[in-house]
């Protein structure tokens, strides 16, 4: 476990150091900020005060105690505080991660269990068709197609925006009110699609590998009823990679949104992302990769502890190799 | 008494047939889905390339295109007389000509980004693979957490770095050089990961040892006598990574930083027309979509066939 924690602390170290060496060397922040009629003195004043002009060491070092304590700086195009930006545009971002990684392990778990269990059946196969069709799409398509259908055709539900939303102290959450939990429906279900279809089918192979062994069939042998073999046998031995695989996933749900976003106008951080990369925003990009970058680590530490708990064979290891 | 020799048109027969009965071409012929997507692919190749000649209008050409022919339907007749097949856009570019073009501008990115990202993963694999020690341990440490990360996250970051060091009044001129660039890098490792476990076996082969003997030096041995053995499976990371990169192109130029509006791709197209999408010109926006589907969606199959059909476990 303590190198686990070494590796994820060196990956991050390593993400520091290309934002770090984004913000030195790309490009000259002070001139997408100043006019023609800017003076030389004025320039000279906002290169200091955005601390451009001191040392490289003293730069890095700088970048290093403030990204830990969660500050980046000022956004070169918007002159506000880049954690401040980060902050209010946090709870919506995770609102909408967290909610389709629900979606898709709810949703891809009880497909794959179907598509499992009637594997032969005209369901599944007409599921395992769409779900192969959909993974081709880009999701940016499958996004402006729901928009088609359940806004502009049916009018149902709303294509852009959170809806309103209610604060909890710092956070804001649009579960709370109708228009916000009506926002949500179709972003979910654009940036949950992809990970659905992936758990299902992982679901789906697991389910069918159990199927093989020895266990099941000597349950069937004992003639014990068809759902407790399925259900409680089987699927039990199934899901243990596939809570890995959803928990690996949601790093990847997370940097997904940044499509999501753009297509619904969601006010989160992937949309702040794209800006900031139109206008090479670097502060914004290199916070972003910072964010993105814990996010996975983080996520692949928790599976790793996950691990752990779940294995016995995992603790005792600590043990035997000393 | 001599064999005859056979002439050059006997011979190409045979290498025909041989290719025929191959295992590959088998796999090929019995399958219904691999057939249509190969045509489809091809048949959107061709009118891709095309395009300067069977578009009814040069879509890049601002002075082709009129502004009281706005928002034709399909079907309509413009005032210079071209029949619209499916409609006009707002500024009166004729939509099928634009997606003729802007097929052109996808498929040319990503062709072109996957022969970058080759070359890139294929030559640091093998020097991973071949030289071993830390060399190997950096490129692969390197490419493993690359491989963590979405492509397309990769893609934006290397775009938007590399904006930083171009002057803006130049964005727009390379942006196509850039949108490669920046797609390129972000597939390089799973090239890499490939070729360098493939090297891994045949550096201890005696073809190599031999060559070692007879004094080449080791950029030679690794480029003209190891490559060629390794380059197999590499074929079919490309072809799955084609349609991989023709999504990740309409993607970001879907997100507004890819090539500019004045050259647009089918993403491009898209993004455009979808500001349509609410007042009723649904033929601005429906024909590219439509035109990106079969293409990903047959690049796609194509890739999946031939990744089950060269899978030695699946026979």
């Amino acid at each position: 476990m303590i190198r686990a924690f070494a590796q994820a602390i060196a990956v991050l170290m390593a993400v520091a150091l290309i934002a770090f060496s984004m913000f030195r060397y790309v490009g000259d922040p002070v001139a997408n900020m100043v006019g023609a009629e800017t003076t030389r003195e004025e320039i000279r004043e906002l290169r200091e005060r955005l601390g451009l002009a001191d040392p490289l060491p003293v730069q890095f070092a700088r970048f290093v105690t403030n990204a830990v304590q969660g500050e980046f700086g000022i956004s070169y195009r918007q002159g506000r505080r880049v954690s401040t930006l980060i902050a209010e545009r946090l709870p919506a971002t995770l609102e909408l991660a967290l909610l389709s990684a629900l979606f898709a392990s709810v949703f891809g778990t009880m497909l794959g269990i179907y598509t499992a269990i009637r594997r032969h059946g005209w369901l599944s196969h007409v599921i395992m068709t769409v779900s192969l069709i959909g993974v081709s799409l880009p999701t940016f398509l499958i996004g402006i197609g729901l928009i088609y259908l359940f806004a502009v055709e049916l009018r149902w539900l709303p294509s852009f925006g959170r809806g309103e939303v209610v604060k909890l102290g710092w956070w804001t959450t649009g579960l709370l009110t109708e228009s916000g939990r009506k926002s949500l429906v179709l972003p979910v279900l654009t940036l949950g699609f992809f990970q659905l279809t992936l758990i299902m089918r992982l679901v789906r192979a697991q389910m069918l590998e159990t199927f093989r062994t020895d266990y099941v069939k000597f349950s069937r042998a004992r003639g014990l009823p068809e759902w407790r073999i399925n259900f409680k046998h089987a699927l039990a031995n199934a899901m243990i990679p596939v809570v890995t695989i959803i928990g690996l996933q949601l790093g990847a749900v997370v940097a997904f949104a940044i499509i999501t976003e753009s297509v619904f106008q969601w006010p989160g951080l992937g949309a702040m992302f794209v800006q900031a990369v139109q206008f090479v925003d670097i502060p914004v990009m290199a916070a972003y990769l910072l964010f993105v970058g814990l996010v996975f680590v983080a996520t692949n530490l928790l599976v790793d502890l996950f691990y752990v708990v779940l294995d016995p064979r995992l603790r005792s290891d600590r043990t035997t190799t000393r | 008494m001599s064999e005859p020799v056979p002439s050059s048109r006997q011979r190409f027969r045979a290498r025909l047939a041989k290719v025929w009965d191959s295992d590959l071409a088998y796999s090929f012929r019995s399958s219904p889905i691999a057939i249509i997507a190969a045509c489809m692919t091809a048949v959107l190749l061709v009118l891709a390339l095309m395009a300067p000649w069977i578009a009814p209008q040069d879509a890049f050409d601002v002075g082709a295109v009129r502004l009281e022919d706005g928002f034709l339907r399909p079907l309509e007749r413009g005032s210079s007389g071209i029949l619209h097949l499916a409609g006009t856009d707002s500024q009166g570019r004729d939509v099928l000509s634009a997606i003729l073009y802007g097929a052109r501008i996808s498929l040319l990115v990503g062709f072109a980004s996957v022969a970058f990202s080759m070359a890139m993963g294929v030559a640091l694999g093998l020097v991973a693979g071949f030289l071993g020690g830390r060399v190997d341990a950096v490129i692969m440490r390197i490419a493993d957490v690359q491989l963590s990360f979405p492509a397309i996250l990769i893609a934006l970051l290397v775009f938007g770095i590399a904006r930083g060091f171009i002057h803006p009044s130049q964005h727009e001129q390379v942006a196509v050089y850039v949108l490669i660039i920046s797609i390129g890098l972000s597939h390089w490792a799973s090239y890499a990961r490939t070729v360098r476990s493939s090297t891994l076996v045949e550096r201890n082969k005696e073809y190599v040892q031999a060559a070692r003997v007879m004094g080449r030096d080791t950029t030679a041995i690794m480029f003209e006598h190891v490559m060629p053995n390794v380059v197999g499976p590499v074929l079919v990371i490309a072809t799955i990574n084609l349609a991989l990169a023709v999504i990740e192109e309409a993607t970001l130029s879907f997100l507004g930083v890819g090539v500019p509006p004045t050259q647009p791709s089918l993403g491009t197209l898209i993004r455009v027309g979808q500001q349509f999408l609410f007042s009723g010109e649904w033929w601005i926006l429906l024909f590219p979509a439509i035109a990106l589907i079969i293409l990903s969606l047959s690049i796609n199959l194509l890739g999946d066939w031939l990744r089950d059909a060269l899978n030695p476990r699946l026979k």
